[in-house]
């Protein structure tokens, strides 16, 4: 009897080590954090990690979809002229835009941080209208100023003497364009980002800078920039991606054309596998996006380690 | 409170007598004893054609006692085209689906359920179906989809009497004149150059798109047939290098000379308001830039004319871009879609579908092509007369046919012709636009 109750002793105890063990590993916060973030990560598994590994096969088959070809598509890519295209061209619109849209959100970014109080905040609100606007129908608002037969931006530039510029008729200015509006898209987003930045640095630095008679070339170089860069090299890295990965306002605006000058490979990959009804083809145009953004994250947010690491 | 008891005899004997009145009683028919049908239609821009495809559907499902689900998806933003990708890749959706451009039907053909018992009764009774019509509905003898008269067109020219008259001197009511056969002979490709060329100096060019939307590649497919060019042979083999191309691509860039300097850059949308807004004097479209000009600008309406296409060397060929209804092979009540679909068929509901639009929609069956509606439309009446090619004046085509399907949808959906008349008109050499071309076919031969 007495060794039951020891026996029921022992494992009294161990249930309640176990059961304190339990209750620790759910006290502990990565455990709370972890279970907080579950529903978000199911839903990324099934959102985007099913797709991503659906594609994956999809890129593997033939064209009619029935046989496993490994990376037949792949190296077919790469004998196509016009997938070379679209990898320049990919890289000439998210390059170019990205660092229009990071220099415009930067100076207004400053213009916006010296409007005193109340006023701030309307201006602040009017500069993010294009940001909250979807893009898809801001587009198509772009696509009837720059229309080939009535933009009214030709209109306008008649009373000048100038025009009419073929805005999405010619490989220039088509370009030019596209790019232009997802500047004017995308630029509100590094606008806020790095206002909240300035926003963060503190004004001792400045003052201090100003007791060494720096100049304001001189605070921007030495405080605001240092104070700034991981936040840059996130907004950068971020909107990389995002302006990579565009679709609708090439769409929208020229469908690539002229001569398939304005493709990216969202679009291209659009034409190749819905319209032209080669699905695994398509999956592979878009997976191509992949390797090029890895590489640009990995350098991006090695960087920012490193800094935080030596701060 | 009394209680009355039920005995086992009573049991026993009630069970009986109902199982008896449930066995001896007559077969009464559920209000949907025939099951459920779901239907992917495509949205007509015309508003009133979809209660026509709704009223008919529905008149139908009361008859056969079947419960039907309509969705009219839009064609806009291609959502059409990947309801059926999505579709296809999930094996589950709609019984029926609209496809809003004819090469689907090839695209999905191991994953369509054969047609022929439908087909096969329906061209009997409404006539045979064209050429085009077979090349992409059929598939080694056996139809995967049945023609759909909504959204159905043929996109030959729709001219300004006006203009024409006074610039390029055709009057074109006397050339197809309605109710009588056309007396189109002289409507050559050298006339419709010469044409162009007067209507541009005189300041209203011809409204011909140069990108890579339908609206262009349809035209550029007619111009090349007329030609007798192809990129790619029915055997499947590449014929690019070939002096009919070379051909068709001059005539191209003479053509290209008089057209809007923006035309690379037009969509389809462009042509329509190009007529609509006046400023041109012919476009290549089915009548709806005319119908929206009736609402916004009816002097512009009541001066078009729609009719044939010019004839080149090779003969007169004038784009056809047939839309199909197809039934999955994973539907679950394919006897039903297709006593549907050969109801939708039937010589009155076709009627009743071009009445509804306008005569805009177009079937593909050859007794069908004089209906009242295109003699009576109006302003000015009879400028839908010749629209559906009532005297089988033109041979109605698409573009990059006789290229095997599968092939030719590459070519069409990449706006091959259209890039090459421009790389060439730019200024490129014509090998190696012919070279460029050749390349891409050769892409497009994946399997």
């Amino acid at each position: 009897m007495a060794d039951v109750v020891v026996e029921q002793g022992r494992v009294g105890r161990t249930s309640q080590r176990k059961g304190a063990s339990l209750h620790n590993v759910l006290g502990r916060k990565s455990t709370v954090a972890f279970f907080l973030t579950l529903p978000l990560i199911l839903v990324i598994a099934l959102l985007v990690l099913y797709p991503a590994i659906y594609s994956v096969h999809l890129a593997t088959l033939n064209k009619s979809m029935q046989k496993f070809v490994g990376l037949g598509n792949f190296t077919f890519l790469f004998k196509r002229e016009t997938f070379w295209m679209v990898v320049k061209q990919s890289c000439i619109f998210a390059v170019t835009a990205v660092i229009f849209k990071a220099l415009i959100g930067f100076i207004v970014a400053h213009f916006v941080h010296n409007i005193p109080g109340k006023k701030q905040r309307k201006w602040r609100g009017m500069l993010l209208v294009p940001w909250v606007i979807p893009p898809a129908m801001s587009t198509l608002a772009w696509l009837w100023l720059f229309d080939p037969s009535y933009s009214a931006f030709n209109y306008t530039l008649s009373f000048f003497g100038i025009g009419p510029i073929p805005w999405l008729g010619e490989t220039f200015w088509a370009r030019f364009s596209v790019i232009l509006v997802n500047v004017w898209y995308g630029a509100p987003f590094f606008l806020i980002m790095y206002l909240a930045a300035l926003k963060s640095v503190p004004d001792q630095l400045y003052e201090a800078a100003a007791i060494d008679g720096a100049n304001w070339w001189q605070k921007i170089w030495y405080v605001t920039l240092p104070m700034m860069r991981n936040i840059i090299a996130i907004t950068t890295l971020f909107s990389l991606i995002v302006t990579f990965a565009n679709f609708d306002i090439v769409r929208i605006l020229t469908a690539g054309g002229p001569l398939d000058t304005t493709q990216l490979f969202a679009t291209w990959a659009f034409q190749v596998g819905i319209q032209s009804s080669d699905i695994p083809l398509g999956a592979c145009v878009s997976l191509f996006m992949v390797p090029i953004l890895a590489v640009a994250a990995i350098f991006i947010l090695r960087d920012v380690t490193k800094r935080g690491n030596e701060a | 409170m009394s209680r009355k008891t039920l005995t086992r005899r009573q049991f026993v004997a009630a069970t009986a007598m109902s199982s008896t009145a449930l066995i001896a009683a007559p077969y009464v028919r559920g209000a949907y004893a025939a099951g459920k049908l779901s239907i992917g239609f495509w949205d007509h821009w015309v508003p009133d054609a979809n209660k026509a495809s709704t009223a008919l559907v529905n008149e139908w499902a009361e008859k056969e006692k079947v419960e039907v689900s309509i969705d009219y998806i839009t064609s806009q933003g291609n959502k059409l085209l990947l309801t059926m990708a999505s579709e296809a890749q999930a094996k589950s959706g709609h019984d029926i689906l609209s496809s809003q451009i004819g090469w689907q039907p090839h695209a999905y053909d191991d994953l369509l359920e054969p047609v022929n018992d439908v087909m096969e009764p329906v061209i009997k009774q409404n006539g045979e179906v064209n050429g085009t019509v077979k090349y992409l509905g059929q598939s080694g003898g056996k139809w995967l989809a049945v023609p759909g008269t909504a959204g159905s067109q043929i996109k030959g020219p729709c001219s300004r009497i006006d203009l024409m008259k006074k610039y390029a001197n055709i009057d074109v009511q006397e050339m197809y004149p309605a109710g009588s056969p056309p007396k189109a002979d002289n409507w050559t490709m050298d006339t419709f150059l010469k044409a162009a060329e007067a209507c541009q100096k005189g300041g209203f060019p011809f409204g011909i798109g140069l990108g890579q939307t339908p609206d262009s590649i349809d035209t550029a497919g007619a111009i090349f047939q007329s030609f007798g060019a192809e990129l790619v042979n029915a055997k499947g083999d590449i014929t690019v290098k070939t002096d009919a191309v070379r051909q068709a691509l001059e005539y191209y860039k003479k053509l290209i000379a008089f057209l809007p300097p923006d035309a690379p850059s037009w969509d389809d949308a462009s042509n329509n308001k190009w007529l609509i807004s006046g400023r041109g004097a012919l476009i290549m479209n089915p009548p709806s830039a005319w119908a929206v000009a009736k609402r916004d600008a009816p002097q512009v309406a009541e001066q078009c004319w729609t009719h044939g296409f010019p004839s080149g060397p090779k003969g007169r060929f004038a784009p056809f871009q047939p839309f199909f209804w197809s039934i999955w092979k994973f539907s679950k009540n394919k006897e039903a879609a297709k006593s549907l679909l050969s109801h939708l068929s039937q010589p009155s509901a076709i009627e009743r579908f071009v009445q509804a639009s306008g005569g805009y929609d177009l079937p593909a069956y050859a007794n069908m092509t004089t209906l009242k509606t295109w003699a009576e439309e109006a302003p000015p009446k009879g400028t839908l007369y010749h629209y559906p090619n009532p005297y089988n004046h033109q041979t109605l085509s698409i573009a990059a046919a006789p290229a095997p399907p599968k092939i030719a949808e590459q070519i069409y959906n990449q706006g091959t012709l259209t890039k090459m008349v421009l790389r060439y008109a730019q200024g490129e050499k014509m090998e190696d636009t012919l070279a460029w071309a050749e390349s891409e076919c050769e892409g497009f031969m994946r399997s």
